[in-house]
Formats: structure tokens, C-alpha cells, sequence
């Protein structure tokens, strides 16, 4: 009892403090009053009145009391009508503060107060008229934000908040960002066939994503039937059935869904409606035993049809009829013949301009590949060149020098050193084994050719083994380091991942080294001499057993280091080499046995080769790799020594 | 005499060096044929392209009374032609036996199928039997040729030749490494030779050509220095000054 | 006169003869006809490596004797192996389907026939239309022609333009391997029309043989594939026995030589690289019916090396050498990698020869072509003494006199 007076007493000193309030100056608080109907009862077409008083106002209160209601957090005070924030408390009333200051107004009992809970419809009004505020809002960021929700959800009613939010706007690349969007909401739902062909040409031969995303829905079409072309359409061609474009099952199939033509009986309708019909061993008359094909089946259902118990089938002359009485044509959804137009045009210049940049794209990516592959194939084309050598374990070596980076990787955990470290070792450790394997193997079979690569092989196969025997057949990952991660973006169709970026740099450093190498060192001065005749080496002091050994160990120190490059951005197996090293031989046959330039060239053809084979067909890589290899086998007719070959008598035996 | 090969303005370059400079040269039926000059001379390279293997760059290579362009022609082509050739080293298949070597020379049709279907007549032997006789290797007909001395290989070779009966025989340098007494044979095998066919033998060793008793063409950095009797080429100045009075 | 092909080659009656008395032996020995010693899965492994032999031959043929290092004879193999699959997978599939809806109310029409064997053949990759290449599917002599005509082709074609751009060498084999590569990888898609990397499978199954057991079955395969290595055998050493081995031999040690006698290498070269495609083609169509499963995995690259491995451990440029070899080691292989092979325990690791086989046999492989480059064959001549000197054409001296047989036979 007396809890309940005190309650009253409090309610009533709350209610007095309120009146005082509400009764100083309140413009917004008066403005919502005068729309009180429209407000209390917001409806999507009543609403918009009050919203634009709202903002033409240009009261302060204007955002936050719109944010409020949106989110329904305003209430109604019955007995005077007027318009609270409100939050309930825990003890189920409700604190109502003040919309002008945003001060406590008072507790009040739920019974009290009315919620206003706008429907969905005037909810996304309120936020569009939102949009606005937030893109005119003074923190950079809190704009940028506002546009990127337009751009992830464009409607017609962000057009003009944004067309509002230009002025004022100091950012330079915000203001661009507001008007590329303007442009692109313009195409997609300005009432104004000029404004929107405007637009439209303004994007034309852009690369962006977004201009595509906006042109494409306004040139798609649909593929209709009708008894005569439609005059107030937007057509977009009519097709004669028949043709590669249209089908005559497609345009029957066309009249059938327009309702234009009746069905036809498929083949399982038909058998289902024999079946349905079997009367004691026979259908229609016609023993099911000899129902077994098409044509008695078709035989027996006309019988059928003739006695009115299936429907007729739809004979070949009847289609005709069909097709020939009506005409197919392919409707653009967007009615407006002036903007599909313009949008057409747009769309193949940017195509045109996508193609060019895609072009480019290829073109870095086959140089990536290039690079690889060159990477790959330099050290079997230096032990192939210089010494008629044909190493089938090269592979392997690559696959050593992958393996290295992943153990030095689990030795030392910072990514950059231990790729620092990684590359020298690599090198070291391939060195080593092409060494020790031109020692024990290979100088035994110099001059025998075919024996030197079946014995290679055989050191391939076990060392392939050997390393699945230590590491595991599954894949060991060799991460590179932070700093190459990411991708070099020039625009939304061109771009290249920094690894690719390190690897080219590392084939183009290795390219010079081995040219400095071979051309101003003593080591490069007696390797061409042995290669060119190693007797007359030989005697005039060059110890050919060292060149050979120094060449194999520098071919495979490279494979090495190819290996941990490959192994940066393709997972580390023990079939690593072997999926380079067919690759890898084509390179060097390509290119033209004993020359730098020539396995350059090598790897540069096959590399931009195979990815603009897959290019083509993008879907199917193993086509492209078969594709590929059927080229090289006609190249090589063309050029049997390769890109590079060496004339004269030195190449004739 | 009517002419079995003419060579005229040949001329070939090997990157940038050339190897052959407007060269000419005529060799008319049976008749032997000595080609002396220094190393690069292009004597080599003058067998290759008429034997097919270099293409030159330009000039016509002209065989035969019905005066066929060997330039279109392959190696193999040539040969059949009845153009022969010896090279420099030995160059007969070690792995089989002399019989075989001189049985797969033997002038008969060349094709695979012809090859295969091949079955060995008395006729065919007793003609492998007489060249054996002919280069003194009767001895050694099971042998493998791999077995042979040089010299023996070299005669081979020229056995070899003589099986294929060319119309044409080109010999490189036949009597380098050979024995005083080898080289007596050698040289009679080759007079011998040319009463029926011509015979180009290319050779460094003057002692060698005097004893062949020919006609000499002098080649001198790609094209033709000098022609005619030894003692007559030798009596020129210019031969003398770029070849003999090094 | 001439003597007659056995007299001249007396080592192909004694192998006839081994090899009628080894089938002889199996067969009383075996599951099917015999005393059950010698299971049915031992027949077909023992009928495959019989089939392995032929294609050993086959890769001798124009490696050991023509000088072409083909890394490219199991793609015809896999190929020829892929023509039979076909018509035994088509057939097999037909008897199911047809089998399958024989209590439906209707009988089937052929076209639903058809459909159901695409659906149930093609399935696997997500079609159900038969493709063109399987035209002739439905016919065994269509097939077995194919199986001739074409790996016979591609190796026409092949050789053609290799052979006629002068390719020789390691070039040459390199070539090879990428055609292999290229015809694997191919296989691989499942657009191929030869279901993709299922292969082609249950070819173990002989249509119109389905009360047959398999034991007796595996007899019957065995047989013919010691026919086909009889046949194969012969054809051989006749192909090698006379002038045109000579010619061929002759192409493989110098083959500018023979260019320069008048003969067309290219066109030699291109009959032996054809034949023994054909030769290797027939040994697969014999192979997978009895490995029962087919996939392009079976033709990439390794598989070709690995035939180049068995006729080098055998011994190059003599036929027994090719069929040892291809025996030995495939026998050898199959008894390691089987699990039979007895662990060796060596206290800190126990070498499993699962893992360690390959590492044997790619040392083993490099030693035999170190220190025994005549392979096991060459272990025949030191028996019968046949000892040539190993001169390699160097020259003993300028003179006849100074040609020493003591020194020839160091």
C-alpha cells in the first residue's frame, strides 16, 4: 500500500520535472508533434513527408532521433502524446530521456508509454535518410564506411544522399569514391534515360569490377517466344530456329513453356503410357515381346492415341507448323532501348580494354612461369650443354634443395633468415651431391649418352624413394616470409603475388651471374674451352675431370636453389622434381642445347605458351600441358636444334 | 670426255666464316682426281655438300647425263645416285662382321621392305667374296670388323665403296696412318678403281698423290688455287706461297 | 646354300623350348587344369610377366638393335590394353544392363540399352552419352584391329616427324617421354571419353564367359600370352637375323654410315619404331585383361623407363637378354614390394623393403650400367666363352703386323 502511494508520489514528481522540460523550447520535439499522426502511424507512403521535414529542418537532434527510431528506441508518452528516447530497466519500467538534450526525463511505468515500432519498410527509409548523415559525417572514416555499405547494397534511394553528400566533402579520393558511386547508382535506377546514358558512357573502357557488376543486368535478356514480335518491346535480335544459337528441340521447347504449343510425349512418357495400358500380355493389340523398339513402341502408341485413351503425339509436322507460326527473339530485361544500347557499346569497350589488361596479366604470368621454369632448367641446360650430360636426377636435385629449405625452416624459426640461410645451403648441399654423383657415376660413362641417362635415372628413382623413405609422402610446406606475401595490384585485372615478383628477380640475378660466370671468368674461359674440345684443352693445362666436376656441381647447386624457389609457393614432396623435369628438358631442347640465351628463350616460349593454351581452355589444365607438348613435338620439326642453334661443323656430329 | 659432276659457284658460310667461296669444279667419267690444300681449305666441306650433308648457300651441283640438281637431294638419295663416300677416320661397323659390312654395301635395292624380305643368294656371296679378294681381307671375312687393323678397316671401307659400284667416289684422306706397303695397296686399289668410275681423292701427303699419278686441283680458302699435273701446280707460285712453301 | 633360320639362330629353339616347357609346367601345376600348386592369382601374375616379355622384346628390338632409346613403349602398351578394355568393358556392361532389365514390362529398345551402359560406364565421371570412340566398342574384331591400327598409327605419325626432323639421342628419347606425357596426361581428364583417372576396370570379367572360372580362365591367358612371346620371339630374331638387322645395327652405331651406303635411315627407323609399338600394343591387350583394371597412370613416363631398366638389367641387343630381364626384375619387383620380402632388422631401424625396393633397384640399375653393361645376358657369354675384345674402335696400330690378338682379347 504504501509502496504504491510513494510510487505515485514519485511518478507525479517526474511528471511535473518533465512538463518543465518538455515545456522549454523544443524544435524538434514540436516538429514531430505537428507530424504526430504521420509518425505514430508510419507507413512506407506516409513516411517520406516527415522524413523530408525532418531533414529540411536541419536541427541537430535530426541523425540521432532518426538512428533512434529506426531502431525503435523512441518512445510515446500516452497521456500528452509527446516523443522520448526510452530504455527499459530491470525492473520492467522505463527511463525515458529527453530528444532535444537527451536528459533523464523520468521512470515511468511500462503502461505509460507507447512504443513506436516502425515496420520494415519505413525502418530502411529511415536508413537511407541515415546514409546521408553518415556520409556527410566530419570523421573520414565513419564516410568511408557509409559508402562501402552502398556499395555492398545499392538502392535507389542512396542515389540522392549521395548526390546530397558531395558538397563539403574535402577528402579528394572520398569525393571521387562518392561520384563513381553516384555514376554507378545513376545506371542502375535514375529515372532519366539521358542522365542514366550519361553515366553510362562515362564508364566507358573502366576496368573496375563494379562498373561491370552495374552494366551487365542492363544488357541481360531473355529468350522469348511469341505469335508476332511484341512492338513495344526492347528486342535484342530474333533468331531463326534451327541454328547454332537456337535449337529447334530449344525453340519447341520455348513454345512449350510459353504455352504457345502442346507438349511432346518423351520417350519415358511413352513407355509409361504402354505400360499403363497393358491389357493380358498386349498393348493395344500389339504383343509386348515385340515392343522393343522405337519404332513398334511409336506404332503401338498411335494405336493408342487413335483410340482416344493417351493424348496424340506431337508429330514432326506439327512442330513445324509450330516453329514456323511463331517468331523467337531474345528481349532485354532493361525496357529502355537508349540505355541498353549505350550499355552495350560500354560493355565492348570495356571488354576490349579488359582483354588488352587480361593480355598483360597473361603475359606476367607467363613470365612468372618463364622464370620458374628457366630457374628449373638452367642448371640441366648447362650440364646438358657444356657436357653432353643428360641428368635425369636433376629432379631430384630441386627436390633436395626444397627439402633443405624445409628442414632449415624447422631449425630456425624466423621465415627471412631461414630462407637467408636456405638459399646458400641449398646450393652447398646439391652442389655436393652433383659432385659426388659426376664422381662416382658419371665420368664412367662420358660419351655414352643414353647410358649416362638411364644411369641418372636409376639414382632418381632412389633418391625419390629415399626422401619419401625420410620425410613422408605427405607434403612438408616451406612458408615464405611475411614480406612476400600479398600480391602487386596495378588494377582489378592485373596483378602479380610478390613471390612470383622474388622469383623472377632470382632467375634474372642467376641469368647474369652465369653469363658473368661463363664469359669473363677464368672457370667460364676453360668450361667453353673443354666444351669445345676437350683435348685441346687439356693440353694446354686445363684438367677437364675438374671443369666437368665444377659444371655438374654448379648445374645441380642450381637445382638446389630452383628447389627452395619452387618450394616457396608449391608444397614440398619427393615428386616435386619429377613434375618439372619433363618441363624442364623441353626447356632446354627448345631452347637450343648450349646456350644461356637459349634456355632463356626456351623458357620464356613455354612458359607464356602454356598459359595462354590455358587461357583459352582455363578449365582443363592437363589439356593445356598435352596441348603444350603436342607444340613442342611440331616445333621441333621446324627447328630440330632448338631456338638457338649452333651452325657449322661443331654441330654437325 | 663428258662431265659426271659439275660443281659451280658454290659457296657456304659457317657463322660468319666462309668455308666455301664461289668454288667450281669438274670431274668427267672415269677419271681419278687428287684435291690438296692446306687445313681449312674447305676440301671436307666440299665432300659434304656434295655428298648431302651441307646445303650451300649458293651455286649448282650438277650430276649426270641427265643433269639432276643434287641440291634437292638427301644423303641416302645421293648415294643411290652412285655417289660414294670415304671418310677421314674408318668408319665401318665394328660390331659386325667384314662379310656383313660388304654384304649391306652390296648394290642392291635399299628399301625396308626389300630389305627385310632380303634372302642371301650364291650370286651375292661369291660377289662379297670377290671384293674381299679385290682389298686382301679374304682371310678375314667371319671376323668382326671391329677386330681389323687401321689399315685393314680402310680397305674395308674402300670395299665397302666398291660394293655400292658408285659412279662417283669420293675418298678423304685414305692413306693417313698407313704402313709404306699399305699404302702400295691402297694406291692400286684407287688406279684400279678409276678405269671404270671417277675418283676424288682428297689427301695432304704429296709422296701419296705423286704415286697416284693424276690430275691435282689446288684448294686454297674456299675456292679453286690452282689445277693440272702435280709437277704443274707445284711449279706455281701462288701454290707455293700459301701451301707448300710454308 | 643358305642354313635354315633355326640353324642360324639356335638360341631361339632353345627358348622356344624353355618357354613351351615352363607353360607346360604351370599349367599342370596350377588351379585351373592341375594340382593346385600354383594359385590363380600366381598364373596371372605369371601370364602378365609373360606379356612384359613381349614388350621387352619389343623395346630391345628398337633400342638394344635400331639405337632408338624409346621412352614411349608403354604408352603403346596402356594404348593397346585401352582397345581391348574397351570392348570387354562395353560388353560386360551390356550383359549387366541387359541382364538387369529382364523383369521390367517391357523389353528394351536398343537406344535404352545403350543409355543404360553409358550411365553405368560413364557415370563415374558424370556422363552418360557414350563417346564417339566408343563406336566400335560393341565388336571384339573391331576392337582387336584397333589395338593394332591404333598405337600402330601414333607411332607412324610419331616416328614420322621425329625421324624426319633428324631427332636423334637423348633428344629423341626426351621426345618420346613428352609424347608419353603428353597421352597420359590426356587420359587423365575425364573428358577424354575413357573414364579419366578410373581407367577402365572388371576387365577380368570375358564377356560370354561368365561360367567360366576365373582359374581356368587365367590358363587360357596364360597360354596365348606365351603364344603372342613365341610369336613375338620369332619375328624378332627374324627381323634382326638377317640384312635388315644388319642395316639396323648399323643405324645404331653409326648412322650417318649407312645414310652415306645409300640406305634411308629414317624410313628403317620408322618401321622398327612402328612394329614395335604394334608388338607392344598386342602385349597390353593381353596384359590388363588379365590385371583386370587399366588407368592412364599405368602409360605416364616412369613405366617406360622402367622398360628400358628391365632390357638393360637383361642385357641390350640380344632377345633373351630383353625376356630375362623383363622377368627378373618384374618378378623380383612383385615379390619385394608384395610384403614377401623378409624385413631386415638392423637394431636402430628395421629396413621394411616396401620402402627400401626402389632404392635397390635404382642402385642395382646404376651398377649394372657401370660395371656389367651387357647386363645378365652377358653372363651367357662368359659361359660359352664368346668373349669379344673390348676394343670400342680404337685402333691397335697402323700396321697389319702390329695387330696383336694378345692384345685384343686383354
Amino acid at each position: 500500500m504504501t509502496r504504491t502511494v510513494i510510487l505515485a508520489l514519485r511518478a507525479a514528481l517526474f511528471w511535473l520535472m518533465a512538463a518543465i522540460a518538455v515545456n522549454a523550447q523544443s524544435p524538434i520535439q514540436d516538429l514531430l508533434q505537428e507530424n504526430r499522426a504521420a509518425v505514430e502511424k508510419a507507413s512506407r507512403k506516409t513516411i517520406d513527408g516527415v522524413i523530408d521535414e525532418l531533414l529540411a529542418s536541419g536541427l541537430p537532434q535530426t541523425r540521432e532521433v532518426l538512428a533512434k527510431w529506426r531502431e525503435k528506441e523512441i518512445w510515446q508518452r500516452k497521456e500528452d502524446g509527446l516523443f522520448f528516447f526510452a530504455k527499459p530497466l530491470p525492473n520492467k519500467n522505463i527511463q525515458l530521456f529527453d530528444i532535444e538534450t537527451g536528459d533523464p526525463v523520468g521512470e515511468f511505468d511500462k503502461k505509460a508509454v507507447k512504443q513506436l515500432k516502425p515496420n520494415s519498410g519505413v525502418r530502411s527509409v529511415i536508413a537511407t535518410a541515415l546514409v546521408r548523415y553518415q556520409l556527410t559525417d566530419p570523421d573520414p572514416r565513419k564516410r568511408a564506411e557509409g559508402l562501402r555499405a552502398i556499395e555492398r547494397g545499392p538502392e535507389a534511394s542512396h542515389l540522392a544522399a549521395l548526390r546530397a553528400a558531395f558538397e563539403g566533402e574535402d577528402d579528394p579520393a572520398l569525393l571521387a569514391r562518392k561520384q563513381r558511386l553516384e555514376r554507378l547508382l545513376t545506371i542502375s535506377y535514375d529515372e532519366d534515360s539521358a542522365a542514366r546514358v550519361a553515366a553510362i558512357e562515362s564508364f566507358t573502357g573502366d576496368l573496375g569490377v563494379d562498373a561491370r557488376a552495374a552494366l551487365n543486368p542492363l544488357t541481360s535478356t531473355t529468350r522469348k517466344a511469341a505469335a508476332e514480335l511484341p512492338t513495344n518491346a526492347n528486342i535484342k535480335a530474333v533468331i531463326k530456329p534451327g541454328t547454332a544459337r537456337l535449337s529447334r528441340d530449344q525453340a519447341y521447347a520455348l513454345l512449350v513453356a510459353a504455352e504457345l504449343a502442346p507438349a511432346r510425349i518423351t520417350a519415358a512418357e511413352k513407355k509409361d503410357a504402354l505400360i499403363a495400358n497393358i491389357v493380358e500380355g498386349s498393348v493395344a493389340g500389339t504383343p509386348i515381346h515385340t515392343l522393343d523398339t522405337d519404332a513398334a513402341r511409336t506404332q503401338a502408341y498411335a494405336t493408342l492415341a487413335a483410340a482416344g485413351t493417351v493424348p496424340a503425339e506431337v508429330t514432326a509436322a506439327d512442330v513445324d507448323a509450330a516453329l514456323a507460326a511463331h517468331v523467337f527473339f531474345d528481349q532485354y530485361d532493361e525496357p529502355d532501348a537508349n540505355v541498353t544500347d549505350a550499355a552495350q557499346e560500354a560493355l565492348t569497350s570495356i571488354s576490349t580494354k579488359v582483354g588488352v589488361n587480361q593480355m598483360f596479366d597473361l603475359a606476367l604470368d607467363g613470365l612468372s612461369l618463364a622464370s620458374i621454369y628457366f630457374l628449373a632448367a638452367i642448371g640441366l641446360a648447362i650440364t646438358f650443354g657444356v657436357m653432353g650430360v643428360i641428368n635425369m636426377a636433376h629432379g631430384e636435385f630441386i627436390m633436395m634443395g626444397a627439402y633443405t629449405g624445409y628442414v632449415v625452416q624447422q631449425v630456425i624459426p624466423d621465415y627471412t633468415v631461414s630462407i637467408i640461410v636456405a638459399l646458400p645451403l641449398a646450393f652447398a648441399i646439391t652442389f655436393a651431391a652433383g659432385v659426388a654423383m659426376e664422381r662416382l657415376v658419371i665420368r664412367w660413362l662420358y660419351n655414352r649418352p643414353l647410358e649416362t641417362l638411364l644411369a641418372t635415372f636409376g639414382i632418381s628413382i632412389a633418391l625419390q624413394q629415399l626422401a619419401k623413405n625420410i620425410f613422408g609422402t605427405q607434403a612438408r610446406p616451406l612458408t615464405s616470409p611475411a614480406w612476400l606475401d600479398g600480391a602487386l595490384v596495378f588494377n582489378d585485372v592485373v596483378s602479380i603475388s610478390y613471390i612470383r615478383i622474388a622469383i623472377f628477380v632470382l632467375s634474372v640475378i642467376f641469368l647474369f651471374l652465369l653469363l658473368f660466370v661463363l664469359n669473363k671468368t677464368r672457370l667460364g674461359l676453360e668450361v667453353r674451352a673443354v666444351t669445345q674440345n676437350p683435348r685441346m684443352a687439356a693440353s694446354m693445362g686445363i684438367n677437364p675431370d675438374r671443369i666437368n666436376m665444377l659444371t655438374f656441381g654448379l648445374g645441380s647447386g642450381i637445382a638446389g636453389i630452383a628447389g627452395v624457389a619452387i618450394g616457396l609457393y608449391a608444397k614440398v614432396t619427393s615428386e616435386l622434381g619429377a613434375d618439372y623435369i619433363v618441363q624442364s628438358f623441353m626447356t632446354v631442347v627448345v631452347g637450343g642445347v648450349g646456350n644461356i640465351w637459349g634456355t632463356l628463350l626456351g623458357a620464356t616460349m613455354i612458359g607464356s605458351l602454356q598459359k595462354g593454351i590455358e587461357w583459352l581452355n582455363p578449365s582443363n589444365t592437363l589439356a593445356a600441358q598435352t596441348y603444350m607438348i603436342i607444340f613442342i613435338i611440331i616445333f621441333i620439326q621446324f627447328r630440330p636444334k632448338g631456338i638457338i642453334a649452333l651452325k657449322g661443323r661443331a654441330a654437325g656430329d | 670426255m663428258s662431265t659426271l659432276l659439275e660443281v659451280s659457284g658454290i659457296s657456304v658460310t659457317f657463322d660468319g666464316f666462309r668455308a666455301i667461296n664461289n668454288l667450281s669444279f669438274n670431274i668427267g667419267n672415269a677419271e681419278l682426281r687428287a684435291i690438296i690444300g692446306p687445313n681449312g681449305a674447305g676440301k671436307t666441306t666440299f665432300m659434304d655438300i656434295v655428298t648431302g650433308k651441307t646445303r650451300p648457300d649458293e651455286g649448282r651441283v650438277i650430276w649426270g647425263e641427265k643433269n639432276i640438281s643434287l641440291l634437292k637431294m638427301s644423303e641416302s638419295q645421293i648415294a643411290r645416285a652412285g655417289v660414294g663416300r670415304k671418310f677421314q677416320r674408318p668408319t665401318v661397323f665394328e660390331d659386325q662382321s667384314v662379310f656383313d659390312n660388304l654384304l649391306m654395301a652390296l648394290k642392291k635395292e635399299r628399301g625396308p621392305f626389300d630389305v627385310l624380305l632380303y634372302r642371301r643368294s650364291a650370286q651375292d656371296r661369291d660377289k662379297v667374296h670377290a671384293l674381299a679378294d679385290e682389298i686382301g681381307l679374304s682371310a678375314e671375312l667371319p671376323r668382326k670388323a671391329g677386330e681389323l687393323a687401321h689399315g685393314q678397316k680402310q680397305w674395308l671401307e674402300i670395299g665397302m665403296l666398291l660394293a655400292q659400284e658408285p659412279r662417283l667416289l669420293l675418298v678423304d684422306e685414305p692413306a693417313a696412318g698407313m704402313s709404306p706397303a699399305e699404302r702400295e695397296h691402297t694406291t692400286n686399289l684407287l688406279k684400279e678403281a678409276a678405269k671404270t668410275r671417277a675418283v676424288v681423292v682428297v689427301e695432304h701427303d704429296m709422296e701419296f698423290v705423286r704415286r697416284l699419278d693424276c690430275k691435282v686441283t689446288v684448294f686454297h680458302e674456299g675456292s679453286v688455287l690452282a689445277e693440272g699435273s702435280l709437277d704443274h701446280v707445284t711449279a706455281n707460285q701462288e701454290v707455293i706461297d700459301v701451301y707448300l712453301g710454308r | 646354300m643358305e642354313r635354315s633360320f633355326f640353324a642360324r639362330n639356335p638360341s631361339t629353339l632353345i627358348f622356344i623350348t624353355i618357354l613351351a616347357v615352363f607353360t607346360l609346367g604351370v599349367t599342370l601345376l596350377s588351379e585351373g587344369l592341375g594340382v593346385d600348386v600354383i594359385s590363380t592369382s600366381m598364373v596371372k601374375t605369371l601370364g602378365k610377366t609373360l606379356c612384359l616379355c613381349l614388350i621387352a622384346i619389343a623395346m630391345d628390338l628398337v633400342w638394344g638393335y635400331c639405337g632408338i632409346l624409346s621412352l614411349g613403349h608403354f604408352a603403346f602398351f596402356g594404348l593397346g590394353g585401352y582397345m581391348i578394355g574397351m570392348w570387354l568393358m562395353y560388353e560386360r556392361t551390356k550383359a549387366i544392363v541387359v541382364s538387369a532389365t529382364a523383369g521390367a514390362p517391357l523389353p528394351p529398345t536398343p537406344q535404352e540399352i545403350r543409355d543404360g551402359i553409358g550411365t553405368q560406364i560413364f557415370g563415374v565421371v558424370g556422363g552418360a552419352e557414350i563417346p564417339p570412340i566408343w563406336y566400335f566398342a560393341d565388336s571384339l574384331f573391331a576392337q582387336l584391329a584397333l589395338v593394332v591400327l591404333i598405337p600402330g598409327l601414333l607411332a607412324l605419325v610419331f616416328g614420322w616427324l621425329a625421324f624426319r626432323s633428324r631427332v636423334t639421342g637423348v633428344y629423341l628419347s626426351i621426345l618420346t617421354q613428352a609424347m608419353t606425357l603428353a597421352l597420359s596426361l590426356y587420359l587423365f581428364q575425364n573428358d577424354s571419353g575413357l573414364r579419366g583417372n578410373n581407367g577402365l576396370s572388371g576387365l577380368q570379367n570375358l564377356p560370354g564367359a561368365e561360367n567360366v572360372p576365373q582359374s581356368l580362365i587365367s590358363i587360357y591367358f596364360l597360354w596365348a600370352s606365351a603364344a603372342a612371346l613365341a610369336l613375338g620371339y620369332l619375328l624378332a630374331a627374324w627381323i634382326v637375323g638377317g640384312k635388315f638387322g644388319s642395316v639396323i645395327r648399323g643405324i645404331r652405331d653409326d648412322e650417318a654410315r649407312v645414310r652415306f651406303l645409300g640406305y634411308h635411315v629414317e624410313g628403317y627407323k620408322l618401321f622398327v619404331f612402328t612394329v614395335t609399338a604394334i608388338i607392344a600394343a598386342i602385349a597390353g591387350a593381353l596384359y590388363y585383361p588379365q590385371a583386370g583394371i587399366i588407368n592412364p597412370a599405368e602409360i605416364a613416363p616412369i613405366a617406360s623407363i622402367y622398360l628400358a631398366v628391365w632390357v638393360a638389367i637383361g642385357g641390350r641387343g640380344r632377345l633373351y637378354g630383353a625376356v630375362i630381364g623383363a622377368a627378373f626384375v618384374s618378378l623380383v619387383s612383385t615379390w619385394f614390394t608384395g610384403g614377401q620380402a623378409p624385413d631386415i632388422p638392423l637394431g636402430f631401424y628395421t629396413v621394411k623393403w616396401v620402402d627400401w625396393w626402389l632404392v635397390l633397384l635404382g642402385l642395382s640399375f646404376v651398377a649394372v650400367t657401370l660395371f656389367a653393361p651387357k647386363g645378365i645376358g652377358g653372363l651367357f657369354d662368359m659361359l660359352s666363352g664368346r668373349l669379344a675384345p673390348q676394343r670400342h674402335g680404337a685402333d691397335l696400330g697402323p700396321d697389319q703386323g702390329s695387330f696383336r690378338e694378345k692384345e685384343a682379347e686383354q
